[in-house]
């Protein structure tokens, strides 16, 4: 699975979304993506590719592309 | 005297601070009144609940007009408000504007709106009786616990008592308003002079974090799963001098996090105050005193100011011996009236009398801490909420779903016959207002019976 696919992965698993909804999906645009799905999400994240974001990295992180470029900062490239 | 009574003596204080500005205590204590002036006495109100100004005013207002407020959650399940409108007949609704309601608008104040319903000819409820809860909000069960003045009055007391809450506090929003929990908070610190920052932002948003600092918070409360966030955050290593202190309640918390949060906070000269309590003890029963939080870590503590926690076994007598495992039994003016389950009920007396079963299994150490160890019902605590497993079935057989469910804190595991899986996943996070990942759904041929048809449960386990 490409790194890029990993990444989708998590979103689709922990949100119930589809792939091509991805694009522009943002913190609380679904029911699913509140406080208790983006720790989800974080820990999905930080166990898929063996990393650990920042506190800052954690709270900034708001949409789907936002999320890309902080995964860039831990030397993942999508 | 009603706990909001007196509030008066703090005039030009500050009382609410918001993203948007604060308001002091003689503010604050003009628009509850402006809201009040529109209620009638001993009137019942739902009081719709979010963290903004609006919510908090209008709850002063009621408890100062000798009005019950219902308190609900501006996300509640539609279904659920409606059976709740339907059984209990309010006859004022104060709710956020955009909230979607029966009734004609009789004004707004700050976001806020007040509605009339047009319900008359009610049953006169009990003359204490001064706030109704429900008792978990997630299963869609329209039981509520019915609070008195005196209850919250001794409760609120005993808590600024062991927390020490002073006019100097400022704790900060993080749980709802209509869980007790959170209630709880905002009662303490108003009855003490002291300010609540109120905001809707969650731990996992920038725009929390920045309040915070600008207000300089001193406190917070969290459920488990609030803790484990905090873990994710690295928070033991933010910088954050205006903290005091942080509490813990809503569930168990796993002795590793208990300690690594208790001797996290003693590093930074900080307080770690983990609690136990029930909407049926009117919020506190025990707390675990800060200076005992690396020693006690996973225990639930000892009994609250003005309060008695004690065993019992499976014959009703009292057990005396630490380390053996009994029903926790409760005893203090905090404990609450028993629970309605229709507008007539409100008018009943106290069926309680100052005695609570807990319904949890315990023990006692030799320094008389208690240990919650298990429960004698099946139900689990989500996030905070008490959820009764029977009740998810119920819910998912009135829907078509064969599924039993089983699993343990912060996580509920469904087997079902159905095919749907992900179809039921989301709709049991719909309906309970808990986010899909607390749900796994497993399909399975059969559900695992016993001859005489009982659910065989451990087989699932």
């Amino acid at each position: 699975m490409s790194n890029l696919e990993k990444y989708n992965q998590a979103f689709v698993d922990n949100f119930g979304v589809k792939e091509e909804d991805l694009p522009g999906l943002a913190y609380q645009a679904v029911d699913a993506w509140d406080s208790v799905g983006h720790m989800q999400l974080i820990a999905a994240l930080e166990d898929a590719f063996d990393i650990m974001f920042d506190t800052d990295d954690i709270i900034n992180f708001n949409s789907y592309e936002k999320g890309k470029e902080y995964m860039n900062n831990y030397g993942v490239e999508l | 005297m009603p706990i909001f009574d007196q509030l008066e003596r703090y005039d030009g204080a500050v009382a609410l601070i918001t993203e948007n500005g604060e308001i002091t205590y003689k503010e604050l204590i003009e628009k509850a009144d402006m809201v009040g002036g529109f209620l009638a006495e001993r009137s019942l109100a739902f009081c719709v609940c979010s963290n903004r100004m609006g919510a908090v005013i209008g709850y002063v207002g009621m408890l100062r007009k000798r009005v019950v407020p219902v308190m609900v959650n501006f996300a509640i399940d539609k279904d659920l408000f409606a059976q709740l409108f339907n059984i209990y007949r309010p006859q004022f609704i104060w709710q956020p504007a955009d909230f979607e309601s029966e009734g004609g608008t009789l004004f707004h104040m700050d976001g806020y709106e007040l509605k009339k319903t047009g319900f008359s000819d009610l049953p006169k409820m009990a003359d204490d009786l001064a706030l109704l809860l429900t008792t978990s909000g997630s299963t869609g069960s329209p039981k509520l616990v019915r609070q008195t003045y005196e209850n919250i009055n001794a409760n609120t007391v005993s808590i600024m008592e062991y927390l020490g809450i002073e006019q100097s506090e400022r704790a900060i929003t993080t749980l709802p308003m209509n869980y007790t929990y959170g209630l709880s908070i905002i009662q303490s610190h108003l009855y003490a002079g002291a300010s609540i920052v109120l905001t809707e932002k969650s731990f996992m948003q920038r725009e929390f974090w920045n309040l915070f600092r600008k207000s300089e918070a001193t406190s917070f409360g969290g459920v488990p799963y609030t803790y484990e966030m905090l873990k994710r955050l690295h928070f033991l290593q933010m910088d954050l001098p205006s903290l005091h202190y942080i509490t813990q309640a809503g569930g168990k918390l796993e002795r590793d996090l208990h300690l690594e949060f208790a001797e996290g906070m003693r590093k930074m000269g900080k307080r770690f105050i983990v609690m136990y309590g029930a909407t049926e003890a009117t919020a506190r029963m025990a707390y675990v005193p800060a200076e005992f939080a690396v020693e006690k870590a996973g225990s639930i503590g000892i009994a609250i100011p003005g309060g008695r926690l004690e065993l019992q076994d499976e014959s009703g007598t009292q057990i005396t011996q630490s380390g053996i495992v009994g029903e926790l039994i409760y005893y203090g003016p905090n404990v609450t009236l028993g629970y309605a389950e229709s507008r007539e009920d409100l008018a009943n007396g106290d069926e309680r009398h100052g005695r609570l079963e807990t319904g949890d299994m315990a023990m006692r150490d030799a320094d008389g801490f208690f240990y919650v160890v298990g429960r004698k019902n099946r139900f689990l605590k989500i996030y905070g909420n008490r959820v009764n497993l029977m009740e998810v079935e119920q819910i998912l057989k009135k829907n078509g779903f064969e599924a039993v469910c089983v699993g343990k804190d912060d996580h509920m595991r469904i087997y079902t016959t159905n095919r749907e899986t992900e179809r039921l996943r989301d709709y049991i996070a719909e309906k309970t207002r808990i986010n899909r990942t607390a749900f796994t759904v497993i399909r399975i041929d059969a559900i695992p019976r016993s001859e005489s048809g009982k659910v065989l449960y451990s087989e699932l386990q």
